[in-house]
């Protein structure tokens, strides 16, 4: 089972740094807001989809950006990662788009998003196939490679590579039997 | 005592004059002789502070200040808070008066000239110049709403520039006006400065063996500016200034940073500085101008 967990990253921001401010400044707030974020996943019973809301964010830096998302993505997609928690960033604006994908283009690094429009989008420097493999697993919730490769029309192994990859950069879970799970699907409460 | 005149223009490009004569001044005190000044721009009174800083570093008294004779500039500099800050840096007892002249009427500043210390600081700026910014850049340069928040990224990363390279105190003033003689247009000028360690002191530990003998503080503004690099081992540092060049070339803006004896810019076409310059006169710390266009109709580029 993974469980999301909401955190509202304005909420965290004025407990961590103990403002008023709602904008994700300087590299020191990042840093204690991507803490926030790691005690409380820190204290998540099992495995988790870690819903990060940008929806009341204000201004977001780079520096604040490489702090939150890009420090944060690394840490849990290493071997010694300290839980199980995948993420899923909700309410990004577009003007928060700009330094969330100059951080994930210089880190190699997906993220899956819905941005404030209710679109959903995978950022970062994903290629074309790979993207869209991402749509289909979001819009089919869970699939096997077969599935997605008749329903995108490309070879079965290069739609497993693909999906390898998505896991890989846990922008999608891996599930038993051949199955892919979309993280939008687990936000939304779906059982592995 | 080292009288120094300050250029009756007084901005990024005089103050490589001022630069120079204070290097003359050799370690004696210096009066800062200001009182022919007709005009400064955000640069030119953040670098006056800097400069005034230097002065009381290398003589161990704080510099005199002779404050410009001119009504109207005087009234504009005491609206930019300058002698507020000055009497931190200046010997206060010439500066009594000038303390003393009200500033007339309410401040059209889009950021008076504030000290930057601490992440807090770099916060409070970004906050205050939000509602200003927003109706400057929207009236008067023409850019859409979507261009306040990125005028606030650019402002957070030039402020954090000094909180987190250069292990001294610095300021930050932004200010718009009609550049006629240059550029026909309004413009809205940031300006950073701060009297620390400079790029080559922050660079040096992690940067100047690569470097060997090539290593200056021309070769450090470029591995800062245009190769993003930093004092951190972390990929992830150096993204601010790559961020803010983006940014000011999507507006067909300039960005010009001087630091020791060097200074780069990012030049858009209609300016002629060169890209490029060392062999300046000797200057501790960075001082950084970002300066942003008025938008026209016409316009290839659109912010």
């Amino acid at each position: 089972m993974v469980e999301p967990a909401f955190i509202d990253l304005v909420a965290l921001l004025r407990k961590s740094v103990t403002t008023l401010y709602s904008d994700l400044v300087t590299r020191p707030t990042g840093r204690a807001v991507r803490l926030g974020i790691e005690q409380q996943l820190g204290s998540a019973p099992g495995p988790c989809v870690s819903v990060i809301d940008f929806s009341q964010v204000g201004i977001l830096d780079f520096s604040c950006a490489d702090e939150i998302v890009a420090k944060l993505l690394l840490r849990y997609r290493a071997a010694d990662r300290p839980a199980e928690a995948f993420f899923f960033l909700r309410g990004v604006a577009e003007h928060h788009r700009e330094p969330i994908d100059c951080v994930l283009d210089r880190h190699g690094l997906l993220l899956g998003a819905e941005v404030r429009t209710g679109e959903r989008l995978l950022l970062g420097p994903a290629s074309d196939e790979v993207r869209r493999l991402w749509h289909g697993l979001e819009e089919l919730r869970r699939a096997t490679p077969a599935d997605l490769a008749r329903r995108l029309g490309i070879a079965e192994p290069a739609a497993q590579a693909g999906l390898a990859a998505l896991a890989g950069h846990r922008a999608a879970v891996q599930g038993p039997a051949w199955q892919y799970v979309a993280l939008g699907a687990l936000v939304s409460g779906a059982a592995l | 005592m080292h009288v120094l005149t300050v250029p009756e223009t007084l901005d990024e490009r005089s103050f490589e004059t001022l630069a120079a004569d204070l290097a003359r001044a050799d370690g004696s005190r210096v009066l800062f002789d200001a009182r022919r000044v007709r005009w400064a721009n955000p640069y030119g009174l953040v670098g006056l502070l800097a400069a005034g800083a230097v002065a009381r570093q290398r003589s161990g008294d704080a510099p005199h200040l002779q404050a410009p004779e001119s009504t109207d500039v005087a009234h504009y500099w005491a609206r930019m808070n300058f002698f507020v800050h000055a009497a931190d840096v200046f010997e206060p007892s010439r500066l009594a008066r000038a303390l003393r002249r009200p500033a007339a009427g309410e401040s059209d500043a889009l950021l008076e000239i504030t000290s930057v210390r601490s992440p807090e600081d770099v916060h409070d700026v970004v906050d205050r110049v939000r509602e200003r910014a927003a109706a400057i850049l929207g009236h008067r340069l023409n850019y859409p709403p979507s261009a306040v928040v990125q005028f606030s990224v650019i402002l957070s990363e030039v402020c954090q520039n000094v909180v987190e390279h250069a292990g001294a105190e610095g300021w930050v003033a932004a200010q718009t006006y009609n550049w006629a003689r240059r550029l026909g247009r309004v413009v809205a000028v940031i300006a950073v400065a701060d009297v620390g360690m400079g790029f080559r002191g922050s660079l040096a530990a992690e940067h100047a063996r690569r470097y060997g003998e090539r290593w200056s503080d021309a070769t450090a503004l470029e591995a800062a500016f245009l190769h993003g690099m930093s004092r951190y081992r972390e990929p992830g540092r150096g993204q601010g200034l790559q961020g803010i060049r983006k940014h000011v070339a999507r507006w067909n803006g300039e960005v010009l940073i001087r630091s020791g004896t060097a200074r780069i810019a990012a030049v858009p076409d209609w300016d002629d500085l060169p890209p490029l310059e060392s062999g300046l006169a000797e200057f501790p710390g960075a001082q950084i101008v970002v300066v942003l266009p008025e938008h026209k109709a016409d316009d290839t580029k659109r912010p």
